[in-house]
């Protein structure tokens, strides 16, 4: 593989699992199974899935704030996996994360231009104060603060301020990778939007890459040019957006988007009731087989038999027994507006 | 249809439904601020719900769709200043006194909460909070009652019925938790539920299965109802009817299909361009309205979103827009006549 071809991070066979109490008993909880996937850079990858469905266990994973079971994680040829505590202190800048609530990830006693600020004193310690303060004021600037809200509070600020302060502190260390674990849940529509579109100009002027974890289809439609559905810790599909919006190859895929609230009146009555009932299973006790047999329209007895391995088709990725047969299924024609 | 007064909502309702089950006129809740001013939350609304309608109340936080919600059986707490009149089938509740809204709470008019999780009491069983809800309004034997309760948690497709009643709340996902709740709300067979952002705290998948459970429930035991919520896209799939609030007031109300199909109001068309869609192309940026809303301790004078509008005229600084029929089913809170559409062209 050459330098050009070669992704920014490159995850193989990522496995994370929790030790929890049942009853007493001590038992392990499997997270995330055997989750592979390439992200290039400047690319976005969008992680969906419901609740519980391991989402956040990946990022977590990755970052190496929770422990991975197994697997491999590639980040410019080296494994994040197995780096040494001094060695992944060193790579942190490169890595950055906003989380769902950005004023719990704010120190709150700390003025917005110090939080900001305080990165650059761990990756960059050769700077003088003067050039912290100035990269810190053109960091907020470019994320829409203006110079007179530096020395404020983070609680002085509404939630849509919030995540941009906390954009700016992701990104003064001029990160390659950004993972967003629900960066929007928070906001309020009117400021969705806004943060959704700064996100992207960004992304764009620094060439970021960036892991998009989101329950919200659209948010992910709008900001991810790759879309890897999971599904009780297990890929289900993983193809590009408008592969996933328009031609979903696997039944969950479908029945997501069909879930998803429609956009006007008219096309929620025009639409067949959902499909999916009941919901995501224990990740104790998954089922045998097919994780997503249960509550599939489609399942056969097969499916409980043999788990199906993520194979290509057509230009997606897809872990479903059935996927050729419903490939010809015209079920989406429905969502179109 | 002679020009009506602003203050006179009845005819937004349907012909069929000149009886409104509840009415409410100048509602106003304030609380006061840590220098002892008042800080209105709701500053004047008018509603009404006819008998088997769903009504939806939409805005962002912070518009007052909670605290105006929470008026209506009292519960905004004592800091709360309320004033106006919540009118229920001719009677007033607005001023009584707790032990006589009791009477009605959970019995006429039931409430459905955001978060299944604190809405059940986690050291009781599932069978005795709803058996709970039973006995407190009315007379029958705890064998009646636990009919009842098995009934109820069949009608929101709860299977298994008399094992559930013996489980405790942990025991449950938070689907069927949402679920549970909403069968306490109908244990007394109320009139009117009240629901805030039921589906808030849900995935969509279990969102879509709630979303359709009540609207089978509304037309199978003919419940109206109050949903609250800041999702357009629950609005779409759920309201008959549309309230839109902005900084404490409505600022337009309509039927479901003319808000979607032709809003009126800038902030109602804004809401909708906001929302990233499944269909169509992707957009390469999204609509977005600039700034926050507004703190209620410091509204601007005038029309309270004229400082975030992209329609905004010299007047909407001065005078607050009444709120005023438009058409027959039509009204809204704006000065500005013209064409709207200036957000999506931004867009494209």
């Amino acid at each position: 593989m050459n330098a050009v071809t070669r992704p920014l991070l490159a995850v193989e066979g990522l496995c994370v699992d929790y030790h929890v109490r049942v009853d007493g008993r001590r038992e392990r909880l499997h997270a995330v199974s055997d989750v592979s996937f390439e992200l290039t850079r400047g690319q976005s990858l969008g992680i969906v899935g419901e609740s519980g469905s391991g989402k956040s266990s990946i990022a977590r994973a990755l970052l190496r704030l929770v422990p991975a079971a197994s697997g491999r994680a590639y980040f410019e040829g080296r494994d994040l996996l197995q780096l040494t505590g001094r060695e992944l202190r060193q790579l942190r800048g490169d890595l950055q994360l906003i989380f769902q609530d950005p004023l719990a990830s704010l120190d709150p006693r700390m003025s917005v231009a110090n939080s900001v600020a305080e990165p650059l004193r761990a990756f960059e310690p050769g700077l003088s104060a003067a050039e912290r303060r100035a990269r810190s004021t053109a960091m907020l600037e470019a994320v829409g603060l203006s110079a007179t809200q530096l020395h404020r509070l983070p609680h002085e600020f509404s939630g849509g301020q919030a995540q941009r302060i906390a954009i700016a502190r992701a990104l003064i260390t001029r990160p390659r990778l950004l993972v967003c674990d629900e960066p929007l849940s928070s906001l309020d529509v009117s400021i969705k939007s806004q943060i959704a579109n700064l996100l992207m100009q960004l992304q764009g002027e620094l060439d970021l890459s960036m892991l998009f974890i989101s329950h919200d289809l659209g948010a992910v439609r709008f900001a991810c040019s790759r879309v890897l559905v999971l599904y009780l810790g297990r890929v289900m599909e993983l193809a590009d957006r408008e592969q996933i919006f328009r031609a979903a190859r696997h039944p969950y895929t479908r029945a997501l988007l069909q879930a998803a609230p429609a956009p006007t009146p008219r096309l929620a009555r025009a639409r067949p009731r959902p499909q999916l009932s009941g919901e995501i299973p224990s990740a104790l006790a998954p089922p045998s087989g097919c994780v997503f047999r249960t509550r599939c329209a489609y399942a056969i007895e097969r499916c409980a038999r043999e788990r199906p391995a993520l194979r290509a088709l057509g230009d997606s990725l897809v872990a479903c027994h059935r996927a050729e047969e419903l490939a010809s299924e015209p079920e989406l024609a429905t969502l179109a507006g | 249809m002679p020009a009506m007064s602003p203050h006179a909502p009845q005819a937004a309702l349907p012909a069929a439904n000149t009886q409104a089950l509840l009415r409410l006129r100048q509602v106003r809740v304030s609380y006061r601020s840590a220098s002892g001013e008042p800080v209105p939350v709701v500053r004047g609304v008018d509603l009404d719900l006819a008998p088997g309608e769903i009504l939806g109340l939409a805005g962002e936080s912070g518009c007052g769709k909670t605290q105006l919600l929470l008026s209506i059986l009292g519960l905004n707490g004592p800091q709360a200043q309320l004033s106006g009149s919540v009118n229920y089938r001719g009677r007033e509740l607005l001023g009584l006194r707790a032990a006589q809204l009791n009477a009605v709470r959970g019995a006429r008019i039931a409430m459905v909460f955001q978060d299944p999780v604190t809405a059940l009491n986690p050291y009781l069983r599932i069978g005795t909070q709803l058996i709970e809800v039973l006995r407190s309004h009315a007379k029958v034997s705890g064998q009646q009652a636990r009919e009842r309760a098995c009934e109820m948690l069949e009608a929101v497709q709860i299977g298994d019925a008399r094992r559930r009643l013996s489980q405790y709340p942990h025991e449950l996902s938070g689907g069927m938790r949402q679920r549970v709740v909403i069968a306490m709300a109908l244990m007394a067979s109320p009139e009117i539920l009240l629901a805030d952002e039921p589906t808030t705290a849900l995935d969509v998948t279990v969102q879509a299965q709630i979303l359709s459970l009540l609207r089978q429930l509304c037309e199978r035991h003919g419940i109206a109802v109050l949903l609250v919520t800041h999702d357009m896209g629950v609005i779409a799939e759920l309201a008959d009817r549309v309230a839109l609030m902005y900084a404490g007031r409505i600022v337009e109300q309509a039927p479901v299909d003319p808000i979607f199909d032709h809003p009126l109001h800038p902030y109602s068309e804004a809401l909708q361009e906001c929302v990233p869609r499944l269909d169509g192309p992707p957009p390469r940026r999204l609509a977005s309205i600039p700034g926050a809303p507004p703190d209620p301790a410091a509204l601007p004078s005038g029309c309270a979103f004229a400082p975030r509008c992209a329609y905004r005229l010299p007047v909407c600084d001065e005078r607050t827009p009444e709120l005023l029929q438009a058409t027959a089913l039509h009204w809204k809170a704006c000065h500005y006549e013209g064409p709207l559409g200036r957000l999506r062209d931004d867009t494209t």
